[in-house]
């Protein structure tokens, strides 16, 4: 696999505030590489320093093989789309696609051409005459994604361009993108905060957190095998066991998580199993939740249509298939506790 | 409790004149509007667009040469008159300052804008509010005639040619016939400078506002889809900012075609418009005339409005 992009030690700090600290990252070509975390975790600085809007103040970016220490961003052959798309009011769709080839000094029959074929990409046909300020949003959002797909770029930057629509047309375009990241077969490195949308969409994912990657892998893993307990309680709702509990129920003094989905509850004295206390339950239509306080750390279960539901108040069993209990490397545990303290 | 039972009671029974207007007002908003609008319409409309049309109407009026008398009858001499080639001197003098003056306020005003607007913060931006405000709170004639001292032969322009040996330069360029002159105070370019340097503010602030309407990624995005920054600046920064241009121009053009003052204390003894106003309607004492020549300023801007529009200047209002 061809590298898209590599961080080398990368850092970017804002006086005090390390946005970004020394990240190291690899972004294959053609993949589709999402960047998932909280607001302030580095994400779109990491973005930004791609497309060259930022200088880091340590390392070094490739981008494809090559330095891009001294590159300005208008000679980088990466395009972006931005999170308020940023469409020139002043031009018509047309001529908003059309300006990176008008400014590259292609001809004007030809880049019209070219932009109609890239709108047609992106199911807005006709649109051209428009002005930006007569669509909707997301249409905005298409002309963005036009406008930077018809120049070709090596890497297609993504910030958080759903963010601004709402949920169904979220959904929808998360389907479209992703087709047609598989149909243009560029690499795209998307940035959300949206954890389902990271998960559904990228090939790998890298969790971000205080400017640095928490983990990166494939989504499955960064699901089901959280190596540190900000990417467990980031990602999806685990739940999370510190070191004192697990101690006190398994004699591993170590950090692990369960999934909502492998928690059984059972009546008091029916098994042998985790005594806990319910809290509150509620009905989500496949499944029902339970919330349950178990040993002062809070403990939730989905109850797959049918279960027994008990009453909030009453005191259960909870149980888990020891492979369904999710044990930490305790050594990744301590740095990103650290980085949680810093 | 009861307190406030007899309180509500009395305020149904008997409700103050205040609060039966305001209930008027709630009740009918129209109301509210032409009360409002009403002093300021009287004022654009009765004293002002009056005045401006009684003005317009005396220029189709002539006067008598001997007696000095308006004749009240309509004609167009009065502005064939206007053509006779001392008057068309005057017109095109006045238009071509304008022109000049506007252009270079631009210029200056642009990269000072763009500072305010883009970089200047908190303090910074106070300092620059209060730096190109400052100037407007003197007296317009104070800072005309200091103007005037620092251009004079003796004043501390001509102390600086000479401290740097310069004094050949600023000699050979007032050697030069129409913008030079005897001395920068009595010269074109020096009613040209204190022009300039009196309408500044009026260039810089409506550009500002323009610029600071330009989001920061319209212009990355612009980088980003390949426009080096003077590129940026022809296809993204200036046409977004032409409202303000515009603006401003608007202010720095008709304030020059209209001022008298400065050409008077500032500058060659040859006319601009407003001198051969002031002069027709005082001491010449022909209204008509100093009419017509007032009537130029209003159709040169109706023009270069009407073209601005159709350049789309306004477009993105």
């Amino acid at each position: 696999m061809t590298e898209a992009v590599r961080f080398k030690g990368v850092s970017r700090h804002f006086g005090e505030v390390r946005a970004v600290d020394a990240v190291d990252m690899v972004v294959g070509e053609g993949e589709f590489f999402a960047m998932l975390g909280p607001s302030g975790s580095g994400k779109t600085t990491c973005l930004r320093l791609i497309a060259g809007f930022e200088r880091p103040t340590a390392g070094q970016i490739d981008i494809f093989g090559e330095s891009s220490a001294n590159v300005p961003p208008y000679k980088r052959h990466v395009n972006t789309v931005f999170q308020d798309y940023a469409l020139f009011p002043h031009l018509n769709v047309l001529d908003n696609v059309a300006y990176g080839l008008m400014i590259a000094g292609m001809g004007k029959r030809e880049r019209h051409h070219l932009a109609e074929e890239a709108l047609e990409l992106v199911a807005l046909p006709g649109y051209g005459s428009r002005k930006p300020s007569a669509l909707s949003g997301g249409q905005r959002q298409r002309v963005a994604l036009a406008r930077a797909l018809v120049n070709k770029p090596k890497v297609l930057l993504l910030d958080e361009p759903l963010g601004a629509l709402d949920l169904k047309l979220r959904e929808q375009m998360q389907e479209e993108l992703k087709a047609l990241q598989r149909q243009l077969g560029i690499t795209f490195v998307f940035v959300t905060h949206d954890q389902g949308e990271a998960l559904s969409m990228g090939d790998r994912v890298a969790v971000f957190n205080e400017g640095r990657i928490a983990q990166v892998g494939p989504p499955e893993e960064i699901y089901f095998r959280p190596q540190v307990p900000f990417v467990a309680e980031f990602v999806g709702s685990s739940n999370l066991f510190d070191p004192a509990l697990m101690e006190r129920l398994s004699g591993i003094a170590e950090y692990a998580t369960v999934r909502p989905e492998a928690v059984r509850v059972h009546p008091n004295g029916s098994t042998q199993g985790h005594p806990a206390k319910v809290t509150s339950t509620s009905f989500l239509g496949t499944s029902s939740r339970v919330v349950m306080n178990l040993d002062g750390t809070r403990l939730t279960a989905l109850l797959p249509k049918g279960a027994d539901i008990p009453e909030p108040g009453a005191t259960v069993i909870a149980t888990w298939e020891a492979a369904d209990l999710h044990i930490m490397n305790g050594a990744v545990v301590g740095a990103a506790g650290e980085a949680h303290n810093g | 409790m009861a307190d406030l039972a007899v309180r509500s009671a009395s305020k149904e029974a008997s409700p103050t004149w205040l609060e039966r207007v305001s209930d008027a007002f709630w009740r009918r908003p129209g109301l509210l509007l032409a009360v409002l609008l009403a002093p300021p319409l009287l004022w654009l409309g009765v004293v002002y667009l009056g005045s401006l049309f009684a003005l317009l109407a005396h220029s189709f009026f002539s006067i008598d040469e001997f007696s000095g008398v308006i004749v009240y009858e309509f004609t167009l001499s009065t502005y064939a008159e206007l053509f006779a080639p001392a008057h068309i001197d005057i017109i095109v003098r006045t238009v071509t300052m304008a022109i000049c003056v506007t252009i270079a306020a631009a210029i200056i005003a642009f990269p000072i804008a763009y500072y305010a607007a883009r970089y200047a913060k908190g303090r910074w931006k106070a300092l620059f509010y209060l730096g190109v405000m400052l100037p407007l709170w003197s007296s317009y004639l104070v800072k005309v005639y200091s103007w005037k001292l620092i251009l004079a032969r003796e004043g501390i322009l001509n102390w600086l040619f000479e401290t740097l040996h310069l004094t050949w330069l600023l000699e050979a360029y007032l050697a030069i016939p129409l913008i030079g002159g005897n001395s920068l105070s009595v010269s074109s370019t020096g009613t040209f400078l204190v022009f300039v340097y009196v309408w500044l503010p009026f260039m810089i602030l409506p550009i500002q506002a323009a610029l600071e309407r330009v989001p920061v990624t319209m212009l990355e995005a612009s980088s980003d889809l390949g426009a080096a920054p003077a590129q940026t600046l022809r296809h993204v920064l200036l046409p977004l900012a032409l409202p303000g241009i515009v603006a401003g121009s608007i202010f720095t053009f008709s304030l020059t075609l209209g001022d008298y003052i400065i050409p008077q204390i500032v500058g060659s003894s040859r006319r601009f418009i407003g001198q051969a106003v002031y002069a027709y309607q005082g001491t010449a004492g022909n209204i008509p005339l100093a009419a017509a020549f007032a009537v130029i300023p209003i159709i040169i801007m109706a023009i270069y409005l009407w073209l601005a529009k159709r350049k789309g200047a306004f477009d993105a209002l």
